[in-house]
C-alpha cells in the first residue's frame, strides 16, 4: 500500500458526524498542519451547502415526493437515501421514512443488525436498512464528499480513525470496522471516543499537557454525546523518564445523552402549552425541542437569566396568530436538567434497575436511570481498584470506597452549558472530600463538538511514532462459557465455568496462548458459546478457569458462534478445537478455533442476529 | 457646464488653425468629416469622454435564493405576507422572535456582515479626502470641500463574505416555499 498523505479522523456519532484530516506531509512532532473537511450536503431540496457536522441520519424518500435534480449532489451517487441535514429536517415532518440513531441499533443486542430493520416505525412498503447498512450511508458520504475535495488522494489510501464508543462491546466493534471496510476503507484503525477527546485536548496544549498532569494523575473522561453518555479513566505513568498515559477503565454502554435532555424539557414546555389547551404534533415538538436547546444554553449560561421565551411555529403560513409561545424558566431546568439528569447523590449511589416489562416493544434499551452522577458514582465505584497494580499510584486510590480522580475532561454538547460540567465538578469534590481525598481540576480547552473527530485525526498522525500515544488495549477480559461435566439434573442448569481467552488490556496487533481446553465443533452446523466480558478482572490470563466469581464481575455478552466448513471432513464429524483470541491491528476482537493438527484457523463470530 | 460662443476674432484664428491641422492631421480632417455628416467626433486621447452610465439587471436567482433561505428558517415570506394590524402587540411579537432568530441563523450561516464603521454610533468622525463616497453617505449641511468633519448617525453595514448554497441545475428557485400536503 503506498504511503498515506493525510491522517483522517472520523467521529461516526449517533446524532452527528464529523471528519477532520491532518497532513502528514506537513506536520512534525507538535507542529500539526490540520483541518475540519466541510461536508457538502443536501439543505433544502435542490441546494448543497457545505457545513462541518453531518448529521446521521438517512431518510428514504417515496418514489415521487422529490424531482430528480432535486437531490443531486456534487457527485454522482445512488439517490435512493438522503442523508444530512435535508434527511433530519424531511424526517421531522415524515418520521415513518427517517432512520435516526443507527449508531445505538448498532450495539443492540436484542436484533439482527445486518437485518434491514430500520426505520422501526416504518410501513411495509417503505425500504428498510440495516443498521449496518446506515453507517455505511454515512461513511459512502463522507467519502464521496473526500474524494470530491481530494481527487487525486482517494479516502481509501489515506489512513483512517474511526472512533467508536469505549463501552462498544466486540461485536459493535468489529461491525463498526465492517461497515468501514464496506466502502473500501482497508487502512484502519478503531480508537475510542474518550481517548479522542483526550488527544484533542493535548494536541490544543502544543506540549504542555506535560506540566498540566503528573505522574499519579488519574484523567476521568466524561463525554456525553448526542445519544450516549460514555465515560473513561486514564492514568498519567512513567516510562524511561517521560510521562506515559493508560487507559485504566471503560464504564458500560449508557444510552443517555444531550438529545434525552433537550426531549425532556420539550415535554415540560409542551406540557405547559397543553395545559392552555394547545396540543403540538411530532413536527412542532421537534421545533420545540431545538428552542429548548437554545434556552437551556442561554439560562445555563448566564445566571442573571431567569426565562428565556420558546416559540413555537405554526405549519401553516399564518405565523402570526398561530405561532404558539411560552418560557423556559430557571427553575424548569434547574429541576428537570440538573437535579434530573445531573442529581447530587452520593459516592456509594448506584442507578436503578426497573423489572423491564414482558411486552416492551421492539425499540432501543434506553438507560432506564437518568441519573449520570448515578452512573458515574457506579463506574468509580466498580473501577475502585483499577490503579492498584501501576506504580505511582498507593496513595491515590487505595483504602477509598471508589477510584480517585485528580482531573476531568469533559466532553460532548451538552456540556456546553457550563452549570452541568460544574455540577459534576461539586459533586465529585463533595464525594473525594468525604474520602480524605485532594479535589478533582478541570481540564479545559477542548472543542466540545469537534475534539473527537479532531483527536481521531491527530492520533492516526501520533501512531506514525510522533508524540505520545494512550496505552491501553482491550478494556476488558473474555471469557467463553464452559458447561461442567456433570450428571443432568432436571430443573438445574448445569453450572458454567468461564474459561479466559483474552486477558485485559491485549494490545492491538497481539495473540493471547490458546489455553489448552478442547471444544468439540461439528462439521457443518454452527456451535454456539456463552461469552463473558469483565471490566474489573484485571489479572486474568488467557487460560484461567473460573469456577464462580461475584455476579458483577462478569457481565454476560451475545453468544459467539463457530461453523466448521465441511470441505475436507464429514458432515456431522466432531472436531476437537482450541480457542485463540488476538486483537487485530484494526482494534477489534478476533476469535479462531485452531484444530488440533493446528495447520487451520476458522473464524468464530460474534452473534449480531439477535436473540 | 455650459461654454459661451466664440467671438469673431475667435473664429478667425480657429478657422486657420484648423485649416493648417485638416492639411497636415489626417485623423483630425477625418473627425472633422464626421462633424460635418452631423455624427459625434471620435474618441481621442486629448478628449477624455464621460463614461456613459450603464444600468445592469441584477441577477435574480441569488434573491430568490436568499429569500428562500430567509423563509426556510425564520419564515419570512409568512411574516411579511401578514395583515399585522389584525393582531395584538404580544402575537405579533411572538411570531416575531420566530423570524429573528430564523432569520439571524440564516444571514450569520451565509453572509458574514461587518460594520462599515468601527466607532460607536453619536461619536463625531473626520472623513478625509477620497473617501469613500458609496460607503459613506454625507447628510445635513453638505458644502465644503474634505476633509468633512461630522456626527456618525449610523455605522454601516458591509456585506464582507457571502456563501448560497449551490443550486441543482435546474432547480426552480422561484419557489421559495413549497406547498405542503399532510397524508
Amino acid at each position: 500500500m503506498s504511503e498515506a498523505r493525510y491522517a483522517v479522523g472520523i467521529d461516526l456519532g449517533t446524532t452527528h458526524c464529523a471528519l477532520s484530516y491532518v497532513d502528514l506531509e506537513r506536520s512534525e512532532g507538535e507542529e500539526i498542519a490540520q483541518d475540519l473537511m466541510l461536508v457538502p450536503q443536501l439543505t433544502t431540496p435542490g441546494s448543497v451547502e457545505e457545513r462541518p457536522l453531518l448529521p446521521s441520519f438517512v431518510y428514504l424518500p417515496h418514489a415521487e415526493e422529490f424531482a430528480a435534480s432535486d437531490l443531486a449532489l456534487p457527485w454522482a451517487q445512488e439517490a435512493d437515501v438522503v442523508v444530512g441535514e435535508l434527511s433530519r429536517e424531511v424526517g421531522a415532518r415524515t418520521p415513518i421514512r427517517l432512520i435516526s440513531s443507527a449508531k445505538s441499533w448498532l450495539c443492540h443486542p436484542g436484533v439482527d443488525r445486518r437485518a434491514p430493520i430500520l426505520p422501526v416505525e416504518a410501513p411495509p412498503e417503505v425500504p428498510r436498512l440495516s443498521p449496518l447498512e446506515a453507517s455505511v450511508r454515512y461513511l459512502r458520504h463522507l467519502q464521496a464528499a473526500w474524494n470530491h475535495l481530494h481527487p487525486d488522494q482517494e479516502l481509501a489510501t489515506q489512513a483512517v480513525t474511526v472512533t467508536v464508543p469505549a463501552s462498544f462491546d466486540p461485536a459493535a466493534r468489529e461491525l463498526t470496522a465492517e461497515a468501514a471496510t464496506a466502502v473500501g476503507l482497508d487502512n484502519l484503525t478503531l480508537l475510542e471516543e474518550p481517548q479522542a477527546a483526550l488527544y484533542s485536548w493535548i494536541h490544543d496544549t502544543q506540549g504542555a499537557w506535560r506540566e498540566q498532569v503528573q505522574v499519579g494523575d488519574v484523567i476521568l473522561v466524561v463525554d456525553v454525546g448526542g445519544g450516549t453518555t460514555d465515560l473513561s479513566l486514564i492514568a498519567v505513568t512513567e516510562r524511561d523518564g517521560s510521562l506515559e498515559l493508560n487507559r485504566i477503565a471503560v464504564g458500560d454502554h449508557i444510552l443517555l445523552g444531550g438529545d434525552n435532555m433537550d426531549l425532556a424539557l420539550a415535554h415540560v414546555v409542551s406540557g405547559k402549552l397543553s395545559a392552555r389547551g394547545s396540543k403540538l404534533d411530532m413536527w412542532q415538538l421537534q421545533a420545540l425541542s431545538h428552542g429548548c436547546r437554545h434556552a437551556k444554553e442561554a439560562l445555563l449560561a448566564n445566571a442573571s437569566v431567569d426565562a428565556v421565551p420558546v416559540v413555537v411555529p405554526s405549519r401553516g403560513s399564518r405565523l402570526i396568530g398561530g405561532t404558539l409561545r411560552t418560557e423556559l424558566t430557571r427553575d424548569e431546568v434547574t429541576s428537570t436538567l440538573v437535579e434530573g439528569f445531573f442529581p447530587e447523590v452520593p459516592a456509594d449511589a448506584r442507578p436503578t434497575a426497573r423489572a423491564r416489562g414482558a411486552l416492551t416493544q421492539l425499540g432501543l434499551p434506553y438507560a432506564q436511570d437518568a441519573a449520570i452522577t448515578r452512573h458515574l458514582a457506579a463506574f468509580l465505584g466498580r473501577q475502585a481498584g483499577a490503579t492498584e497494580a501501576l506504580d505511582g499510584f498507593e496513595t491515590t486510590a487505595t483504602g477509598g470506597s471508589f477510584l480517585h480522580p485528580t482531573a476531568v475532561l469533559f466532553n460532548g454538547g451538552v456540556f456546553k452549558a457550563g452549570r452541568l460540567a460544574d455540577r459534576v465538578m461539586g459533586l465529585l469534590n463533595r464525594w473525594l472530600e468525604a474520602d480524605g481525598a485532594p479535589g478533582v481540576r478541570q481540564l479545559t480547552g477542548a472543542d466540545l463538538d469537534l475534539a473527537v473527530a479532531r483527536g481521531a485525526a491527530y492520533y492516526g498522525h501520533v501512531r506514525r511514532g510522533s508524540g505520545v500515544r494512550i496505552r491501553g488495549g482491550t478494556a476488558r477480559a473474555y471469557y467463553v462459557g464452559v458447561e461442567s461435566a456433570m450428571p443432568a439434573v432436571p430443573g438445574f442448569e448445569p453450572p458454567v465455568q468461564a474459561l479466559c481467552l483474552a486477558p485485559f488490556g491485549m494490545e492491538e496487533g497481539t495473540e493471547a496462548e490458546a489455553p489448552p481446553q478442547e471444544f468439540g465443533l461439528v462439521v457443518g452446523e454452527p456451535v454456539r458459546f456463552r461469552f463473558f466480558g469483565s471490566s474489573v478482572r484485571r489479572d486474568d490470563q488467557a487460560g484461567t478457569l473460573l469456577q464462580d466469581w461475584p455476579e458483577a464481575d462478569l457481565e454476560e455478552l451475545e453468544e459467539i458462534q463457530a461453523t466448521l466448513p465441511a470441505e475436507s471432513r464429514n458432515p456431522g464429524e466432531v472436531v476437537p478445537v482450541h480457542l485463540q483470541a488476538a486483537v487485530t491491528e484494526v482494534g477489534t476482537l478476533r476469535l479462531d478455533a485452531i484444530p488440533r493438527s493446528g495447520a487451520e484457523r476458522w473464524n468464530v463470530e460474534f452473534d449480531v442476529r439477535g436473540s | 457646464m455650459a461654454e459661451s460662443t466664440p467671438s469673431f476674432f475667435v473664429r478667425l484664428f480657429m478657422a486657420f488653425a484648423v485649416f493648417w491641422r485638416i492639411l497636415l492631421d489626417p485623423v483630425f480632417a477625418m473627425s472633422v468629416r464626421r462633424l460635418r455628416r452631423g455624427q459625434q467626433a471620435r474618441k481621442t486621447d486629448e478628449i477624455a469622454e464621460a463614461p456613459k452610465p450603464r444600468l445592469t439587471e441584477a441577477e435574480p436567482n441569488a434573491a430568490l435564493q436568499l429569500l428562500g433561505l430567509l423563509q426556510q428558517e425564520g419564515r419570512f415570506i409568512d411574516f411579511l405576507q401578514e395583515d399585522v394590524a389584525a393582531y395584538s402587540d404580544a402575537e405579533v411579537g411572538a411570531a416575531a422572535r420566530v423570524v429573528h432568530e430564523g432569520c439571524r441563523k440564516s444571514l450569520t450561516q451565509h453572509l458574514a456582515i461587518e460594520p462599515i464603521r468601527s466607532e460607536p454610533e453619536g461619536t463625531r468622525v473626520t472623513l478625509e479626502e477620497g473617501f469613500d463616497a458609496s460607503a459613506v453617505r454625507l447628510t445635513g449641511k453638505v458644502v465644503g470641500h474634505a476633509p468633512f468633519t461630522g456626527s456618525l448617525t449610523h455605522r454601516g453595514w458591509r456585506v464582507a463574505e457571502i456563501s448560497l448554497p449551490k443550486v441543482a441545475a435546474g432547480h426552480d428557485l422561484a419557489i421559495v416555499a413549497a406547498a405542503e400536503v399532510e397524508l
